[in-house]
């Protein structure tokens, strides 16, 4: 359960923020600078204002859990080989609600609500990018 | 003149098959296309818009179907937004008409999503690369489990159960019982749903809807020309169309796109819950039934697991919804959208034999497409019979 193998992620030069900054062990948000939202997913620019000065921040890395679904039934690799997983909405201490999994937890001991941190799983490159895929674990 | 009774559903067939590995998509879409033109007493000579979505489309997919019917329509429409999309189809077909653009429309399905052993709700391996999936992709999102999601929330937030889920399930197996091109129609309880196996908790096998093959189409034309056809004209007297997605990561997950598409149709129909007789609800899990009527108003949003309690969304009771069985029971080819347009102007004109809704005058139809808890649309649709 807590050994969760992902499909490594697509990183666009819109999105690379967040997957490099996980290979870095940290939650990487974005916030405009002109009118302070903070946005996820990420994009190019602020779809609140549509203004092109975005910034990145490190964010704290700790949220609770929104919702989640233990899922039992999941065809696809590497997902079948690895069932039964959590999908869930992490809300974080930013604001953002960001789907990802919980590890390192009995799946029948999970409930709403309860604090989670972050924590990365090293997605291996053949071109020296250092990305990782972000889940979270009970505090 | 108001879009509001100036259009109508003149021909609808569903096609009868729910296994069909001996056909093509397109087949399926032209001999579903020949049942409709003959129900609305028209030929394929008569059709000048096409519209069509399907599984395996491409963006330029309805080029290749008009090719295929050897059509050259004056209007053209292969919105994808899911499997609501012929439920907005109805709606765009509608517009197109009343603006003069077109007359005839032919909206049609086809799919062989269960002899291709398409994975279709718990699949979702294959990677893409829009800003989108590439969230979703490395965390194992599937369909069942964006749905599932919302389910747990609202279990969470509410105090539903999964037994008032299950009894959406029991209900549409009921209707199904009665309907003879129904795939599955042995009668199931709520204990029979609980004891079916856990897919993405909390929802189970029997919470989710079954794949078929199958297809369907509808022909929409003028009020006035429906008037001079042989069935009663079905009269499309509301239409709201609508997405909810995760936001920039506010997204409220039991708030769906039907809470923007309803009151739209409502609205523009001049009607209200109350004078409803029954609906067509997309049902591709259990919870989009709950979510979707506390959506639509016909119960305040928490209050959807009493509301489909002690019987009322069965044939007989207050208000019957998807008397055909649904995608829970009767069939599921991937986009059940179409069926709901199908079943609606069946039941309006008093076709639908054993499992009739005694005195159906007005019907709610909602359409849900893609996966509720993380992006979906949603299209509305109140028809109507003089």
């Amino acid at each position: 359960m807590s050994e969760l193998t992902h499909p490594a992620p697509y990183a666009s030069w819109e999105t690379r923020g967040w997957w490099e900054g996980a290979g870095r062990g940290e939650i990487v948000l974005q916030r405009c600078t002109s009118c302070g939202v903070v946005q996820h997913k990420p994009r190019a620019l602020c779809v609140s204002c549509l203004g092109d000065t975005i910034e990145h921040f490190v964010a704290s890395g700790r949220g609770t859990i929104h919702t989640f679904t233990v899922t039992h039934q999941n065809v696809a690799p590497p997902w079948n080989g690895q069932l039964p997983y959590v999908l869930a909405y992490v809300e974080l201490e930013e604001g953002p609600r960001v789907l990802t999994n919980i590890v390192g937890a009995d799946p029948a001991e999970l409930r709403i609500g309860q604090p989670v941190v972050a924590d990365f799983a090293a997605t291996p490159r053949d071109d020296g990018e250092a990305f990782a895929v972000p889940r979270f674990r009970p505090a | 003149m108001t879009l509001s009774g100036a259009v109508a559903i003149a021909g609808a067939y569903e096609h009868p098959t729910r296994w069909a590995p001996d056909k093509t998509e397109f087949q399926i879409m032209a001999e579903s296309a020949k049942g409709a033109l003959d129900d609305a007493g028209l030929t394929i000579r008569d059709v000048d818009a096409l519209f069509a979505a399907s599984m395996t489309m491409s963006g330029m997919g309805i080029v290749d179907l008009a090719e295929y019917l050897n059509l050259k329509p004056d209007y053209l429409d292969g919105t994808n937004i899911g499997g609501s999309s012929f439920v907005a189809h109805v709606a765009h077909a509608a517009a197109a008409i009343h603006a003069g653009l077109c007359e005839v429309a032919l909206v049609l399905y086809g799919s062989t999503a269960a002899s291709n052993a398409m994975a279709i709700g718990t699949g979702m391996g294959a990677e893409r690369r829009d800003p989108s999936a590439s969230f979703s992709t490395p965390y194992g999102m599937t369909t069942v489990g964006s749905y599932a999601l919302v389910a747990q929330l609202h279990q969470q937030r509410f105090g539903t159960t999964s037994e008032q889920l299950a009894e959406i399930a029991v209900a549409m197996r009921h209707h199904a019982s009665l309907n003879p091109h129904a795939k599955m129609r042995q009668p199931i309880t709520v204990e029979d749903v609980l004891a079916s196996r856990m897919i993405s908790e909390p929802l189970h096998l029997l919470d989710c809807c079954i794949i078929s093959d199958g297809g369907g189409a509808v022909v929409v034309t003028s009020a006035a020309r429906a008037r001079d056809l042989p069935k009663p004209p079905v009269l499309i007297l509301g239409c709201g169309e609508a997405v909810a997605h995760q936001e920039i990561g506010r997204a409220d997950l039991l708030t769906t796109a039907a809470s923007q598409s309803g009151p739209k149709a409502f609205g523009m129909a001049g009607v209200t819950h109350d004078d409803i007789d029954f609906c067509m609800i997309y049902d591709s899990f259990t919870i989009t039934v709950l979510a979707t009527l506390e959506n639509l108003g016909f119960c305040k949003i928490g209050d959807g697991g009493s509301f489909v309690s002690d019987g009322r969304i069965r044939l007989g009771g207050a208000l019957p919804v998807n008397p055909d069985g649904g995608g829970l029971s009767s069939n599921h080819p991937g986009m059940r959208g179409i069926f709901l347009v199908i079943e609606a102007t069946k039941q309006l004109r008093g076709e639908c034999g054993e499992r009739q809704v005694e005195g159906a005058r007005l019907a709610c139809v909602h359409g849900t497409g893609g996966t509720l808890g993380v992006a979906h649309s949603g299209a509305t649709l109140i028809l109507g019979v003089e």
